[in-house]
């Protein structure tokens, strides 16, 4: 046989019928829903008298639309429910699809449950109406984010027509320096590429650094892809995927799981698979990232400089001025020192134990500088859980950030949490839009450390100088 | 899917790159789980001023004659970022039947073709030109799926890509899961093998 990179090995294994004109119908193993386009599309297939063709292999959870503070489980019964999910509720309980409601100990942001409790496998196919589905490519799924029209036509028959998609290999190469991870490594590549540099592209995220990542890291490595213009990301399952995976609720046990591992470790791509595009990036000197416009192409080092539109010409010029006025910020400053107002850690990125740990780590008997609302969001039940059986609740509340219930909160403003008056936000999030966390807000994005280091500065702050202090 | 051959009219030019779809459609303004009312909320950040909403002169789909434009000219990587389908709803409920642009976020082109909108990817010089020569108001285009061309009213015609079953679907206006479910042998078939080759995917929950 043709050697083949791991998504034409999955691909393969769940091709149906070839339609001709490089379709295929392929088989969707797991369809995840959430509140916010959950409702509407299952109402669709109600009203052309559809079903789901296997509510099994269907999960819902609630995560968009929810508030985030304490007691939200009352206030969300009864008349004052919130339509999504009561429209939710009502949806999945008539279609027979379970659903992670907020009193249930699994509830969360679908892309941290969705692997966390086993539903997500390597080597599965799994489709859900959010663009940060490919999350979950992190633990070798190919998932990838649809509409909620395409998403009645999952539900309805459990395939979906797609082209085969363009083959990208990234090697991420050379060691991680202390103090940068995954966050970093997805905005250097997205900074130096381009918001459009994945091109649709599935792409294979190799290399020592991405091996060295644990699997929470390659979550969020796989998360940002649709950020850098990717159809989809993934990385090869390896040992430490298995490892992860072994004891979670819905994953295989056993003699099955021994089945199913050695199954898994056979969809590396092979050593002369073809590509239609690769792209390499050094990560032996790469330093913290941070964001200073409104895309997360935007990217640079932290210790950098805002660019000189100057430099640039026509409508590259005109983007950068734009974004430069909407962040107001000056052309040439350096970004360490700008001051921030609000510092957030959460949302599908960046909101598992590891990264509460690693901000945990700089917040540890040091203070969140005053006037800085912070706010912490950990990605599900069982994260915040577990942060607790650590003490890390602990520690971000005597550092002065609030600690919060699980959901997608202010990863983007749905008029339910608010950073109150705050105009600028150092965030563990994935999207710097304008107006994405709140009308005129600004938004940092930059890994939990950095936005940790932030909030106790006041102003971006490089965490490799707290962590060494 | 809705039925579309061909988009004639005025093409409005919004040539900005990566306009993501929470300028189409921001958070704040998905306050109910139904499909409807999404006209008023197109580009709301951009559109309007101030709390009481007043129009913005300045932004292009308020001025004639791009308030009636059924035709968009826009900048790489169009509809980027979220795939809340209700930045397609928007602009569908709005009058847009057809977008040119260099390229466009992947899962908002999909969600296009399954709202009657046909999203048109020309090279970047040609999007760039006609967004200039659009800046007047007389640019009209003609956006032409049976013949997978974009026309220029007396002007060159450029030629775009789109999928052969696409295209199909869209010249015809099928129901695609209807489609997909005359194969229902063939799915229940691979699902047959597949249980055996994979029983673990198949495994019952544990609730």
């Amino acid at each position: 046989m043709a050697p083949r990179t791991i998504v034409e090995k999955i691909w393969d294994l769940h091709e149906i019928a070839d339609l001709g004109g490089g379709q295929s119908l392929l088989h969707v193993d797991r369809i995840l829903l959430h509140e916010r386009m959950g409702p509407a599309l299952l109402a669709g297939l109600a009203q052309a008298g559809r079903g789901p063709a296997n509510p099994a292999l269907v999960y819902g959870v609630v995560d968009h639309a929810v508030e985030t503070l304490p007691g939200r489980l009352e206030r969300s019964r009864g008349a004052g429910a919130n339509a999504f999910v009561a429209s939710m509720r009502e949806r999945t309980a008539a279609a027979g699809i379970r659903l992670f409601d907020l009193d249930d100990p699994r509830q969360g942001i679908v892309h941290v449950v969705s692997p966390e409790q086993g539903i997500a496998l390597p080597g599965c196919t799994l489709v859900c109406p959010d663009s940060h589905t490919g999350t979950v490519g992190g633990i070798g799924a190919l998932a990838w984010g649809i509409g909620s029209t395409e998403g009645e036509h999952a539900v309805a028959t459990q395939t979906l027509v797609r082209a085969r998609p363009r083959r990208m290999r990234v090697d991420f190469d050379g060691r991680l320096a202390p103090g940068v991870g995954a966050k970093d490594m997805a905005l250097a590549l997205i900074g130096r590429f381009g918001a459009a540099g994945g091109d649709a592209c599935a792409i294979e995220f190799a290399g020592e650094a991405v091996r060295a990542l644990a699997v929470e890291g390659r979550l969020t490595l796989c998360n940002m892809a649709v950020e850098f213009g990717a159809w989809t990301g993934i990385v090869a399952p390896d040992d430490a995927t298995i490892d992860w995976i072994a004891g979670r609720p819905f994953a295989p046990e056993g003699a099955m799981l021994d089945r199913a591992a050695a199954h898994w470790l056979g969809l590396a791509s092979d050593d002369d698979a073809r590509w239609d595009a690769r792209r390499a990036l050094d990560c032996s000197a790469l330093a913290p990232q941070v964001t200073w416009g409104t895309s997360p192409q935007h990217a640079i080092a932290i210790d950098g400089a805002v660019p000189d539109p100057a430099r640039a010409t026509g409508a590259a010029r005109e983007a950068l001025e734009r974004a430069l006025a909407y962040m107001d910020l000056s052309p040439g400053a350096p970004i360490l020192g700008t001051r921030v107002d609000a510092a957030f850690i959460g949302s599908c990125t960046n909101s598992r134990l590891p990264d509460l740990r690693a901000a945990a780590a700089i917040l540890r008997g040091r203070k969140v500088a005053p006037g800085v609302k912070a706010i912490a969001v950990p990605g599900s039940a069982q994260v915040k859980r577990d942060a607790e059986a650590e003490g890390l609740d602990r520690v971000f509340r005597e550092a002065g950030f609030e600690w919060r219930e699980s959901g997608c909160s202010l990863c983007f403003f749905a008029g339910i949490d608010s950073f109150g008056g705050a105009r600028r936000v150092i965030t563990s999030t994935n999207r710097n839009f304008e107006g994405r966390q709140g009308p005129g807000v600004r938004s940092h994005l930059a890994s939990p450390a950095t936005v940790a280091a932030s909030a106790v500065a006041g102003c971006i702050a490089d965490p490799r100088a707290l962590a060494a202090g | 899917m809705e039925k579309l051959v061909r988009v004639e009219g005025v093409a409005a030019p919004l040539y900005r790159p990566n306009i993501d779809t929470d300028l189409i459609v921001p958070s704040r303004e998905i306050t109910s789980p139904g499909r409807e009312g999404y006209a008023e909320k197109l580009f709301a950040p951009w559109r309007y001023l101030g709390p009481d909403r007043r129009e913005n002169p300045d932004f292009v789909l308020n001025r004639a004659p791009f308030r009636a434009a059924p035709i968009l000219i826009a900048g790489e990587n169009f509809g980027c970022g979220s795939s809340r389908e209700m930045a397609v709803w928007a602009l569908r409920q709005f009058g847009i039947r057809a977008i040119v642009a260099p390229s466009f976020g992947e899962i908002f082109r999909a969600n296009c073709l399954r709202n009657g909108i046909l999203p048109a990817a020309l090279p970047a010089a040609t999007v760039a030109g006609l967004a200039e020569r659009a800046q007047s108001g007389s640019l009209v285009l003609a956006v032409d799926l049976e013949r997978r061309e974009v026309r220029e009213a007396g002007g060159p015609a450029h030629p775009f890509a789109v999928g052969e079953r696409e295209r199909e679907m869209m010249l015809e206006g099928l129901d695609d899961i209807a489609l997909t479910l005359r194969r229902k042998g063939d799915i229940e078939a691979f699902q047959a093998r597949d249980r055996e080759a994979r029983p673990w995917i198949w495994a019952g929950a544990p609730d």
